[in-house]
């Protein structure tokens, strides 16, 4: 079998990166969206860290950067989807339609 | 210093988080996807060592694994209801979402294909003996001030979770 280059990291971060945009469009229930979120964030890491061993370590501190940002984002969303939850007793987002009128 | 069975590696790691994040986007029950993600990102972790980053796949395991998923783990617990595994999971525009992102991932792969040329024959060299060092030093020096933005964003994200989740603000 071939060697395994960039290119095949690659190709792995785009299927995991489809896989995440496919359930942040198609689900309804908003943890797994948020999951969705983390998978696509994973892909990008994947991609920074796959770069960085042809370009030097900076790759790897942004991948760093990357995953602060997605505990940042992986708690808030999830304190929006409990105080939703409280009000609306429903974890749809296709119900989410609060500001809609 | 080539490690042996690369290949297999390989391909095992990225069949398995690729398989598991199918798990996550079309399992039924929420704690089931949660299960697929944690294996997801510890394949996640194997690839992040076999790039010679170590450092990285254990902040992935500690993190996400540990950290992040717990957290998912307990909101799930919070907020599960029976009522939404009987409900229909997907949206009505499942099938117009999933040909979009389907025709985006086409349109990257054209691009990687395309772009593959102008990538740097040569490997950078990474000595993975010191790379937590090496990441260390990057983070104080060169990245200082990314750095404390960031610390300034985990504050801003504590602050803004506990009023998201008080009952009565």
């Amino acid at each position: 079998m071939a060697e395994i280059g960039t290119m095949h990291y690659l190709v792995v971060a785009a299927m995991l990166f489809i896989l995440g945009v496919v359930g942040v469009v198609t689900r309804r229930n908003v943890v797994i969206i948020l999951m969705s979120i983390e998978l696509i964030l994973n892909a990008v890491n994947l991609n920074l860290v796959a770069f960085s061993r042809l370009y030097g370590l900076h790759g790897q501190v942004f991948s760093i950067f990357v995953i602060v940002d997605a505990a940042a984002e992986a708690a808030v969303g999830l304190g929006i989807v409990i105080a939703f939850f409280r009000n609306k007793e429903t974890v749809n987002v296709d119900e989410v339609d609060l500001l809609k009128w | 210093m080539t490690p042996v069975a690369t290949t297999f590696f390989f391909y095992f790691l990225a069949a398995l988080s690729v398989g598991s994040a199918l798990g996550v986007i079309l399992r039924k029950n929420a704690v089931h996807s949660a299960i697929f993600l944690i294996f997801t990102l510890l394949s996640q972790a194997g690839l992040y060592l076999m790039l010679y980053a170590p450092f990285v796949a254990g902040v992935q395991i500690i993190l996400y694994a540990g950290g992040i998923m717990v957290l998912f783990l307990f909101v799930i617990m919070l907020v599960n209801l029976e009522r939404s595994l009987k409900e229909e999971q997907f949206n009505r525009q499942w099938l117009v979402g999933t040909i979009v992102a389907l025709l985006f991932g086409g349109l990257m792969l054209a691009v990687y294909r395309n772009g593959a040329a102008s990538f740097p024959r040569a490997l950078a060299v990474l000595p993975e003996t010191s790379n937590t060092q090496d990441i260390g030093i990057a983070l104080y020096r060169n990245y200082m001030l990314p750095f404390e933005v960031a610390s300034l964003l985990l504050l801003v994200a504590i602050v803004g979770a506990v009023v998201m989740a008080k009952k009565r603000i």
